[in-house]
């Protein structure tokens, strides 16, 4: 196993997140751009004004507010105020003259400053969210973040000021993993595994492969990623340290080496497994590399995802016939199966609560597309509409489903609100294939 | 000189079986001139029968059914369709005759559906070729099953034309 790892070390570019920050000042990789395709009708209106700057270093060309905007606009819940319309530059409660506002059909705005740490090393985010109506405060906060992560700390504006109106925690300073093809089909085919701030921003490249990369898969603190490489010629399960750029092949027995996922506390990794001949559920202790095998059927058994409390591990089986979900405990025992309707269900991701299922689904094999499955009602909601949509990601907050489709041919990502009702495209601006999304952890 | 007269005789005794076992009208081989002392230049009369699976020039001999060695599957299926089993069982002649040849069966699926599921498929189908040559007394150790999904098309259009070349074993050999 260690032999391997060194060869795989030697036959694919790694790098870390802070090491490519410092060698490249353009980004690695082409950009995704969110485009809004629905938004929800009646969106609330809201304002962020220009937060003050008060520091030393110029201002970034993006500004603070211009990211909470942004944010808050690109999620479809609210319809943000442009800065060119706002005929008021408030940054602190006591300057807001709220009639104006009022006037201006604003239900809420965000005002807001910057300024320098005592130390130098930082930046202080001063913000207020306020009810134009009544004038009152419903927040006042401030957070400390590192010289280079202002706009990180902008996404955490956005995440409180969507708690605070929505009720449930924003997934703004969030990140996504996924998988771009360069010259597909080509001889100089690339496949590289990318992590992206949620808004497309920061792209970069953690490995670089002419072999398929495929099912990325985040550590629930965020660090880590785990992955399918194909770097040897045979699928290994790989994990990759983001900020060490340390990686460790996990799994690299005969056979399919496939579908890791992270057990909530980050101990252990259930993957898919064939070496005993087919491919079986199986959990590896990631500090002991013991592995155990959960399930045993001859069947196909693939993508478990674990519960949320960790105590049940769903799985992807055909042994019914055609693909279906199945739940067990997450040590094992009788599978029961979970999804009935249409003929086929696969690669299940959980939501925040454990009710609601991403899944791929096809009612007869025309179309797949991504549906939730309501444990509750055992109903199912087809959310996308395309023909060859899948790997469904929910984001961390289980507002949105991350997920890849195609278009003219061409593979993008999209994104749909658990609801249906707010759609997003994620294309990458220089056309690139890109697909195998994967929505990481909330950021602390 | 011994490998080229032990080449000889064994084209000549495929040649014998295969006029044996086929009903055609073929033109029996002729028989080839006894060796002389001078060492044998290259067997340029000797002539290349098609249906001699032991015969390595047979996998680059387009006449030759060792020649094919994609095998394809309906869709979510596994099991290998009649008209493929000539193919698979001419391979396994070449794997007994030949031990020290070894072959990868790479298995592949299309694009519907789950990546991870299409791996699985593909392994399945690799099995099921994997299966057969076994079945005709193939040793295990010359064999070795591989499944890259959905994840290396032949064809890259999203249509049926498309995926049913992309449902595939392909028999690779790593070693002749």
């Amino acid at each position: 196993m260690f032999s391997s790892a060194r060869s795989l070390l030697n036959s694919v570019t790694t790098v870390s997140l802070l090491l490519l920050a410092a060698l490249f000042s353009t980004p690695a990789s082409a950009e995704l751009r969110i485009e809004i395709v629905d938004g929800v009708e009646g969106a609330m209106p809201i304002a962020v004004a220009p937060f003050e700057w008060n520091a030393d270093m110029p201002e970034p060309e993006a500004g603070v507010a211009e990211i909470v905007s942004a944010d808050l606009h690109r999620s479809g819940l609210f319809d943000a105020m442009d800065e060119g319309e706002m005929v008021d530059r408030p940054s602190d409660p006591t300057e807001v003259r709220f009639g104006t506002w009022r006037l201006l059909k604003v239900d809420h705005l965000v005002v807001g400053s910057v300024r320098e740490t005592t130390d130098g090393m930082g930046y202080e985010i001063e913000y207020h969210l306020l009810d134009v109506h009544s004038g009152r405060i419903l927040l006042s906060q401030a957070l400390t973040v590192g010289v280079g992560d202002l706009r990180f700390g902008a996404h955490r504006v956005a995440d409180a000021v969507y708690e605070a109106l929505m009720g449930v925690p924003g997934a703004f300073a969030t990140r996504i993993a996924y998988v771009t093809v360069n010259g597909a089909g080509t001889d100089e085919e690339t496949f590289e595994l990318v992590v992206a701030d949620a808004d497309g921003h920061n792209p970069q490249t953690v490995v670089r492969s002419s072999q398929p990369i495929l099912s990325p898969t985040w550590s629930p603190d965020a660090r880590k990623l785990a992955y399918v490489s194909f770097a040897t010629g045979r699928s290994q399960v790989i994990v990759q340290d983001l900020y060490t750029g340390q990686n460790r092949v996990v799994s690299a027995d005969k056979g399919i080496n496939g579908a890791p996922a992270f057990s909530p506390d980050g101990r252990k990794l259930a993957v898919s497994l064939s070496r005993s001949g087919s491919p079986e559920i199986w959990v590896i202790d990631l500090e002991t590399m013991r592995s155990e095998q959960l399930t045993h059927h001859w069947s196909i058994n693939t993508e478990p995802a674990w519960s949320p409390d960790g105590d049940r591990i769903y799985f992807t089986s055909d042994r019914a016939g055609r693909p279906q979900i199945y739940v067990m405990d997450a040590g094992g025992g009788d599978p029961e199966r979970v999804t009935w309707e249409g003929r086929y269900n696969a690669h299940a991701s959980i939501g925040l609560e454990e009710r609601y299922l991403a899944v791929i689904y096809s009612e007869g094999d025309e179309d797949y597309r991504i549906a939730i499955h309501d444990r509750e009602t055992e109903r199912l909601r087809v959310l996308s509409d395309g023909r060859l949509d899948e790997s469904p990601s929910f984001a961390p907050n289980g507002s949105m489903v991350l997920y890849a489709t195609r278009r003219d041919g061409n593979s993008e990502l999209a994104a749909a609100s658990a609801d249906g009702r707010i759609r997003q495209r994620l294309v990458l601006s220089e056309g690139d294939e890109v697909r195998e999304p994967a929505w990481s952890p909330l950021i602390r | 000189m011994k490998t080229a007269l032990r080449f000889i005789a064994l084209v000549m005794l495929a040649a014998i079986l295969a006029a044996c076992a086929r009903e055609t009208v073929e033109e029996p081989e002729a028989p080839e001139p006894p060796p002389t002392q001078e060492p044998v230049e290259e067997p340029e009369t000797d002539r290349l029968d098609p249906r001699d699976f032991s015969d390595p020039r047979n996998l680059d001999n387009s006449d030759s059914l060792l020649s094919q060695r994609v095998i394809y599957f309906e869709f979510d299926r596994s099991n290998v369709r009649s008209q493929f089993r000539p193919i698979i069982e001419a391979h396994a002649e070449y794997l007994r005759s030949n031990s020290s040849a070894r072959v990868m069966l790479e298995g592949h699926a299309d694009e519907r559906g789950s990546r991870e599921y299409n791996l699985g498929l593909g392994e399945r189908r690799g099995n099921a070729v994997q299966d057969l040559l076994r079945a005709n007394d193939v040793p295990s150790a010359q064999v070795e099953v591989v499944s890259y999904g959905e994840e290396r098309p032949v064809c890259r259009e999203s249509e049926e034309d498309c995926w049913q070349r992309n449902r595939r074993v392909e028999i690779v050999y790593t070693a002749r």
